[in-house]
């Protein structure tokens, strides 16, 4: 790609990029939301036309009008979020707009055998062809969409951020399936937020600011901190800071809790003044533990007390007793996209702003922009609806419903997800202030209890940690008493145990 | 080594089969269910053969639109135009018989019937057209088409019936004689199970039926993958209306006569024999198997209702509350 410039309106979203991928090479692309990696990709995959440069695939020009004729050429993208027809099957969707037929009469014998040929370059034949897509865990519908890839000739295929929503383990096999397609020759285009995962794929890297590119650099030349130095522009410091935070009075206690199907048992207390971290594999059952402990879930046995109140509890009553939560799937569940920021960060609180089951809206407005001014959310202006924002913004956004709700104890899922990194950090800032709170100004020291699923996270932002595997919690231990690699062998042991058991040893 | 979870679900399948196998035949078991029922609580007559093939000749109309409706309803689709769409047959068979001299009105007949499923399938095209290249919801281009469709009709007949000659597509659906018995059903019973078993066909082996699938599961994927989303649309749009055409020679067979206000509402009988047996208005799911038990479904209750000299307002009333039960149930069954 030459040249590449893009505008909308008068923003300027590119701005003179440059970008070469060879055959067998894997190119990461980093930098913050909005730095123009999507739009880009977008352009290389035809979603959008370019207004300057040139792209040459295979040293013929290449200017696709729409996704399907960048398919065409060998250009596949895999999105974040993934684009399978749910109700086929994996062979279905393997082949889908390409099905050898007879007259309009498809070959299922032909189409079982090419998705299985699809499927066995992958090296995971154990997927079934004739399984429906939805019935699939998430990690192996990605495998199929990269089969479909396969299967139409792609020879550039994008990647994007598609570990998100991987455990560990699935993302250890998805790295070693891109060395495999590497060596088979395709030029591999890989985008994510994680850049220690960058660091262990990638051949070479890029790093895109503001629209322009600001380094193009081997692997080997570049280490995480000088990825995020040319990302932000500088040095990131305290980049998970750690106030003094005293532990005060126990306020959440979980006590054998179980679900439906999962958690199978958890038992946690949960301090002012405390982060505690739940890790695990994708799976293990930690989003719904959170949503049984805020009554989203329905619950089997065990109990959850809210500082003296104890009884099982809808989210109503959680919201009520000073209990917010943050989801993990903020289009779907956390925001309400097609409202305003006002309306999503005053949802679950509308008190004091108006009487009599009325609403000021001028009132609701400032209350909002207090927040927006405190997280920094940029934006146009409170009646901006929420689908307009980025995704750092958005959870941003989602935060601030949980402060201006004014609660005690946090439920964070997952709440770096899909965001860049000065959201990040920001996020974790806010997580620490509010662990810490501040009795000069009199605001109290909360609880929070988070999700994720990247290690160095955690490890940087909690006091202590639990580790969730099929459903059962173990003990929460302070951070200076594990590590990622304890950390990892914990989720994953119970596995090995029963194999050790199936196999008599 | 790490002994991956995500990798479980995908062995244990057997568990899923099963529960995938019963929500298919949930609505065959609620349709032998109600039939037992009005067998061991109804009169005698119920069980007689006869009442049977009333019953049989009662589904066939709205059966035979379900088969469009489910292709329609499988993109994610909807046509509300179908009632409408019947009347038009049958004012179209009738206006092409009146013309006809008795010499050769077999000929005539099939040809009054051929007029019919193309003016019917004419009309559904439009609707594909119109919401693919409009860009407007299908709810709306066919609420849109319900009336101008039905206009059409009244303004073709007068604004009123058009009586035609016998011929034989009043057999169609007319009751058996005595020396007919050996055809248990009347040929256009026969018609809808043979169509039936083609689109069934259609939809798990042919291009189009997987298209139309694709489309209703994840339109933007079909795309992305080379599926002719907009082509792909007006065939299932034309294909409805051409079994609407087909519902209206089976319609005209039914009332001899060529009438433009019949089948008001149809539509709507029509899409619940869907949804009963299975079908989601949110696209990707649904089976002619189904669509049919559905169609049954409410031929049954309608026919108990009356044997057993419950009034019209109490049929209503069951077949609404089975409506809702069957949606409800399959809710269920998916969570």
């Amino acid at each position: 790609m030459e040249g590449m410039g893009k505008r909308f309106g008068a923003t300027v979203a590119l701005e003179g990029v440059d970008l070469e991928v060879g055959r067998g090479e894997v190119l990461a692309l980093v930098g913050e939301n909005g730095a123009g990696k999507s739009t880009l990709m977008k352009v290389l995959s035809g979603a959008h036309p370019p207004d300057a440069g040139s792209i040459w695939l295979d040293g013929a020009p290449y200017a696709p009008a729409n996704p399907l004729e960048a398919r065409r050429a060998g250009v596949a993208m895999i999105y974040q979020e993934l684009s399978l027809a749910p109700h086929l099957s994996v062979e279905d969707n393997i082949l889908l707009g390409m099905e050898p037929h007879r007259a309009g009469w498809i070959r299922s014998a032909e189409v079982r055998a090419r998705a299985r040929e699809a499927l066995q370059r992958l090296g995971h034949e154990e997927i079934p062809p004739e399984r429906r897509v939805d019935r699939l865990p998430v990690a192996a519908q990605q495998l199929v969409e990269i089969a479909r890839a396969l299967a139409v000739g792609c020879r550039v295929l994008v990647l994007d951020e598609p570990t998100s929503s991987l455990a560990q383990a699935d993302v250890d096999r998805l790295f070693a399936l891109i060395r495999q397609l590497k060596s088979q020759g395709l030029a591999i285009v890989y985008i994510s937020h994680f850049l220690d995962e960058v660091k262990r794929v990638a051949d070479r890297i890029a790093v895109l600011r503001d629209g322009r590119k600001v380094a193009d650099e081997p692997a080997g030349r570049m280490d995480i901190a000088a990825m995020v130095a040319r990302m932000v522009g500088r040095e990131v410091r305290d980049w998970y800071p750690r106030s003094a935070r005293p532990v005060g009075d126990v306020i959440l206690t979980i006590t054998d809790l179980a679900g439906i199907e999962k958690p199978a048992a958890a038992s946690l207390e949960l301090r002012r003044g405390e982060v505690v971290g739940l890790a695990g594999l994708l799976g293990a059952g930690r989003t719904e533990l959170l949503r049984c402990v805020f009554g989203l879930d329905a619950v089997r046995r065990g109990q959850v007390r809210v500082g003296m109140a104890g009884g099982l509890g809808s989210p109503m009553r959680r919201w009520a007793q000073g209990v917010g939560m943050l989801s993990e799937d903020r289009k779907q569940e956390g925001l309400a996209l097609s409202m305003s920021i006002a309306d999503n960060i005053t949802l679950t609180r509308l008190e004091g702003l108006g009487g009599g089951g009325w609403i000021w809206p001028r009132r609701q407005a400032s209350a909002a922009r207090e927040w927006i001014r405190r997280l920094d959310i940029r934006c146009r202006d409170t009646g901006q609806k929420v689908a307009a924002l980025s995704g750092g913004n958005q959870q941003k956004v989602a935060l601030a419903r949980l402060l201006h709700h004014d609660v005690d104890i946090l439920l964070l899922d997952e709440p770096t997800r899909g965001i860049d990194v000065a959201a990040k950090a920001m996020v974790y800032r806010l997580i620490d202030q509010l662990a810490a709170g501040d009795p000069s100004q009199g605001r109290k020291a909360r609880a929070v209890l988070m999700v994720s699923s990247y290690l160095p996270e955690l490890l940087g932002v909690c006091d202590r940690i639990a580790v969730m595997c099929r459903g059962r919690l173990g003990p929460a231990r302070r951070r200076e008493d594990v590590d990622e690699h304890a950390l990892i062998l914990e989720a994953t042991r119970l596995e090995a145990g029963e194999d050790t058991n199936r196999h008599g040893e | 080594m790490v002994n991956d979870a995500a990798e479980r679900p995908i062995r244990s399948g057997s568990g899923l089969r099963w529960r995938e196998g019963l929500s298919r035949l949930a609505p065959f078991l609620g349709l032998i269910a109600i039939f037992v029922l009005f067998a061991a609580i109804g009169p005698e007559s119920f069980r007689s053969a006869r009442n049977l093939e009333t019953i049989a000749r009662q589904t066939a109309i709205v059966g035979m639109a379900a088969l469009g409706m489910t292709l329609v309803i499988l993109t994610g689709g909807i046509d509300l135009a179908v009632g409408s769409v019947v009347a038009l047959g049958t004012v179209v068979i009738a206006i092409v018989l009146r013309r006809a001299d008795a010499a050769n009105l077999h000929w005539m007949a099939a040809a009054a019937a051929g007029a019919a499923l193309a003016a019917c399938a004419g009309c559904g095209w439009l609707s594909g057209w119109l919401i693919t290249r409009l860009r407007v919801v299908p709810f709306i281009v066919t609420l849109g088409m319900m009336l101008v469709v039905r206009g059409a009709a009244k303004g073709l007949s007068h604004e009123q019936k058009i009586d035609a000659p016998e011929t034989w597509l009043n057999d169609l659906l007319a009751s058996l004689a005595a020396d007919q018995r050996w055809m248990l059903v009347p040929p256009g019973v026969w018609l809808l199970l043979v169509l039936a078993v083609g689109m069934t066909l259609v939809l798990s082996y042919s291009r189009l039926g997987r298209h139309a699938l694709a489309v209703g599961s994840n339109e933007q994927t079909a795309r992305l993958c080379g599926v002719p989303v907009n082509r792909v649309k007006m065939w299932v749009y034309a294909m409805g209306g051409f079994f609407g055409g087909l519902a209206g020679v089976l319609q005209f067979s039914r009332l001899t006569v060529g009438d433009p206000t019949v089948a008001v509402g149809l539509e709507l009988d029509v899409i619940a024999a869907v949804v009963i047996g299975g079908g989601s208005l949110a696209g990707g799911e649904g089976s002619i198997k189904g669509s049919l038990v559905g169609a049954l479904i409410m031929s049954v209750i309608r026919s108990g209702c009356s044997q057993m000299g419950l009034s019209n307002w109490v049929q209503e009333i069951i077949t609404g509350m089975i409506i809702i039960t069957a949606v409800a149930l399959d809710r269920f069954r998916h969570r």
